[in-house]
């Protein structure tokens, strides 16, 4: 089976699996900035996203989440393009970047609890400038770019981000967002996560070149990049932004990544790919890598890896606490936010399932012992 | 259609008012803007933003690339950055390509944001046949949003509603589908006065246009004209008809339908949409779960026939004309119809 109509090769790296540093000669000045204490920093919160990942799935296996989308080997990717992130630029994710959206300041229970079912979103948008995850594969590039123009026809120097994996390339709305940047020259930063499958279907299904090259044919400037490779993408993205932002036009970048875990925690990937393939993404794993190279330029990386360790098993302990105290719903949030002004027949729904309820001696402002208004208390009433 | 802000309009088309309307609009607020395909130099393929673009400039009234998509769902983004769009969707035929932009994003991103995000995009639809033009160009999809929760849905039916609906769906804070009955783009009111708000609804209420006695006639869009016909003519028999302007198909004014109906006891619907699963099917089972007693006959309704729109040539037998809302009226009054010559096949 091919595992990619591109190949591997052909993209921008700055650590090779092994840890050494490569020289790259455009990338290079986009993280000179960087100190030793930045270099374990990247490490750090890629540990932490990976225990994110094994501590939600853990969840869910529990029965306190419905459903998690793992991001297992997509450390690196999400690291290095959240960390290029300005906080006026605005993200437009999938529902496989929680490593971004927590990096991005959304706490780490509050994006679990979309996951559990106890509501859609439960942040701000604009408190964190992150839009409201995506599962509609590929909608959101439309949302980012929009909001680009917005940003152009307001003289704003901010760009607008969207996240999204190689099976949404297929969909006419990426294909329709990439022109609608090109046209309006607006400051929009497609990035794909090519992370190999989009469930069971492999990249070669979804294209027979190197999606990077798509884009060039939008007119659009476009990277691949190695997304196992943390410098590369942070280097890569922030060189993206910020041409964005100061009238560039958009940009788009390909991370070759992979999914290592399953497509989500309902999927069983032993049905449809060989475990030769794992094995040999296992060799390019991201967090290995850095703390490789770390190892190698002399950090002292027992106190790197202590120390990230510990942020991984607070976040951990805490998470697991927080979940457990969810506080879920009532009957009235249901019909809550509809519309922004009134409306007679939602209004006439709700009052009436009051109504229903009442009988039962419930109201709206409970949740049902069974998760569901009457529950089981309507049979004791009859 | 170069009215300027303060000029007054006097006799004008459906298409000049909601012209007029769109530019208050864009001149009361700076982050309206219009989006759609030829849109901006030709005026749209009905010349209903004529002008606008040299008013405005090309950052409020922009040209669009052809992919219905993208016009709705870069509106999301617009609205996210606070903006107010206005896209255009040249015919009704051509909303699918942009369906789930609608309806999983526009109408959803309220309710999935708990209320912080909000959506106040104003889609505009000719919708809607008679006017002999091919596959595509005709169709009636109100059904499919007014089915969908988060979107409201409108229609006028003359100048005067055209010029203050579509400036009070842009004011709304919700998403809402405007759907333009293009038949009626070049029929004349009179507008004299009208910037000082004379006969001004809200944007969900119903409207009476005629009052009656004997049976009341619920319809919205183009056939309103052809129900205030039927009225006119069945009034020569004697029968006293009332006819409701539905303007708001999402939601409907039961409050207006009902007390109608209480007085009537007899109800028509009428629609060029498809029979089967369409708006009168839904004012029919919420009349009679709500006015069951009052009514002296099952609500009947009078629509387009359950098929792809046909070729022009034959629309003529798809639309429900005059006659077609006639023979509804006959049936509600339990008066010789096609129904009772039907029944005993």
């Amino acid at each position: 089976m091919e595992l990619s109509a591109a190949g591997d090769d052909h993209f921008e790296q700055m650590l090779k699996p092994c840890g050494e540093r490569v020289p790259n000669p455009l990338n290079d000045r986009w993280i000179n900035d960087l100190t030793d204490a930045d270099l374990a920093s990247l490490y750090q919160d890629m540990v932490v996203i990976r225990r994110l990942d094994t501590e939600a799935t853990a969840l869910q296996r529990q029965g306190e989440l419905a459903l998690w989308p793992p991001l297992l080997g997509q450390e690196a990717s999400q690291v290095g393009a959240a960390r290029a992130l300005q906080n006026k630029d605005f993200i437009f994710p999938s529902y496989r970047e929680s490593g971004v959206l927590v990096l991005r300041g959304v706490s780490p229970t509050e994006l679990m609890r979309v996951w559990r079912g106890s509501s859609t979103t439960t942040w701000n948008p604009y408190d964190h400038n992150v839009a409201s995850p995506q599962i509609i594969i590929g909608a959101q590039t439309h949302h980012a770019v929009g909001y680009a123009m917005g940003l152009g026809m307001d003289g704003e120097e901010a760009a607008a981000v969207s996240f999204f994996g190689d099976g949404a390339t297929s969909q006419g709305d990426v294909n329709e967002a990439m022109v609608f940047a090109a046209t309006y020259h607006a400051p929009a930063v497609f990035f794909c996560q090519n992370n190999h499958w989009a469930i069971s279907e492999p990249v070669g299904l979804q294209s027979q070149t190197h999606i990077a090259d798509r884009a060039r044919g939008f007119g659009i400037p476009a990277v691949r990049v190695d997304g196992n490779d943390v410098l590369a993408v942070l280097a890569v993205t922030r060189r993206a932004l910020e041409q964005a932002r100061h009238g560039g036009g958009p940009f788009f970048i390909e991370a070759v990544t992979y999914r290592m875990g399953p497509h989500t925690t309902a999927d069983d990937p032993t049905r449809y790919r060989d475990q030769g393939e794992l094995e040999h993404w296992k060799g390019r794993d991201p967090l290995d890598r850095m703390a490789k190279y770390l190892a190698q330029s002399g950090a002292d990386m027992e106190q790197i890896e202590k120390d990230a360790q510990a942020a991984a098993d607070e976040m951990a302990a805490v998470v697991r606490a927080e979940i457990k105290q969810t506080v879920e719903p009532t009957a009235r949030d249901l019909f809550t936010h509809v519309y922004s002004e009134e409306h007679p027949r939602i209004n006439e729904q709700r009052d009436h399932y009051e109504a229903y309820l009442q009988q039962f001696g419930d109201s709206l402002d409970g949740n049902g012992a069974n998760g569901n208004g009457a529950g089981g208390s309507a049979g004791a009433a009859r | 259609m170069k009215t300027s802000q303060t000029e007054k309009l006097g006799k004008t088309t459906f298409g000049g008012a909601l012209n007029a309307g769109l530019r208050a609009a864009l001149a009361n607020h700076p982050k309206v803007l219009l989006m759609g395909e030829d849109i901006g130099k030709l005026g749209g393929v009905f010349r209903i933003t004529d002008g606008l673009q040299a008013e405005f400039g090309e950052q409020r009234v922009l040209d669009s690339p052809l992919a219905e998509s993208g016009i709705i769902g870069t509106a999301v983004g617009l609205a996210y950055r606070g903006y107010r769009s206005v896209p255009e969707i040249q015919f009704d035929g051509f909303v699918y390509p942009a369906f789930d932009q609608i309806v999983s994003q526009v109408a959803k991103i309220h309710y999935r944001t708990s209320g912080a995000v909000t959506m106040p995009i104003t889609i505009r639809i000719p919708f809607g046949g008679g006017i002999g033009s091919p596959e595509h160009h005709s169709e009636s999809p109100e059904a499919y949003f007014v089915h969908t929760p988060g979107l409201r849905v409108v229609s006028p039916s003359s100048p005067a509603e055209a010029y203050w609906m579509i400036q009070d769906a842009i004011a709304c804070d919700d998403p809402v589908i405007f759907f333009e009955p293009k038949r009626h783009y070049h029929e004349k009111q009179d507008l004299t006065g009208i910037e000082e708000g004379k006969d001004r609804l809200p944007l969900g209420a119903a409207r009476i246009v005629r009052p009656g006695e004997h049976v009341t006639i619920v319809s919205y869009g183009a056939l309103v004209k052809t129900s205030l016909s039927a009225a006119t003519a069945a009034e020569d028999d004697g029968i006293s008809v009332e006819v409701i302007d539905l303007r708001s198909l999402s939601p409907i004014d039961f409050g207006t339908i009902e007390a109608s109906v209480r007085k009537t006891g007899r109800l028509v619907i009428a629609h060029e949409a498809a029979l089967t699963g369409g708006l009168g099917a839904e004012i029919a089972a919420s009349v009679t779960e709500r006015c069951f007693h009052y009514l002296e006959h099952a609500p009947v309704r009078v629509t387009g026939w359950d098929l792809p729109y046909p070729p022009s040539k034959l629309e003529k037998h798809h639309l429900p004309d005059m006659d077609r809302i006639l023979d509804g009226v006959d049936r509600v009054l339990d008066r010789p119809n096609s129904y009772s010559r039907f029944e005993g096949k």
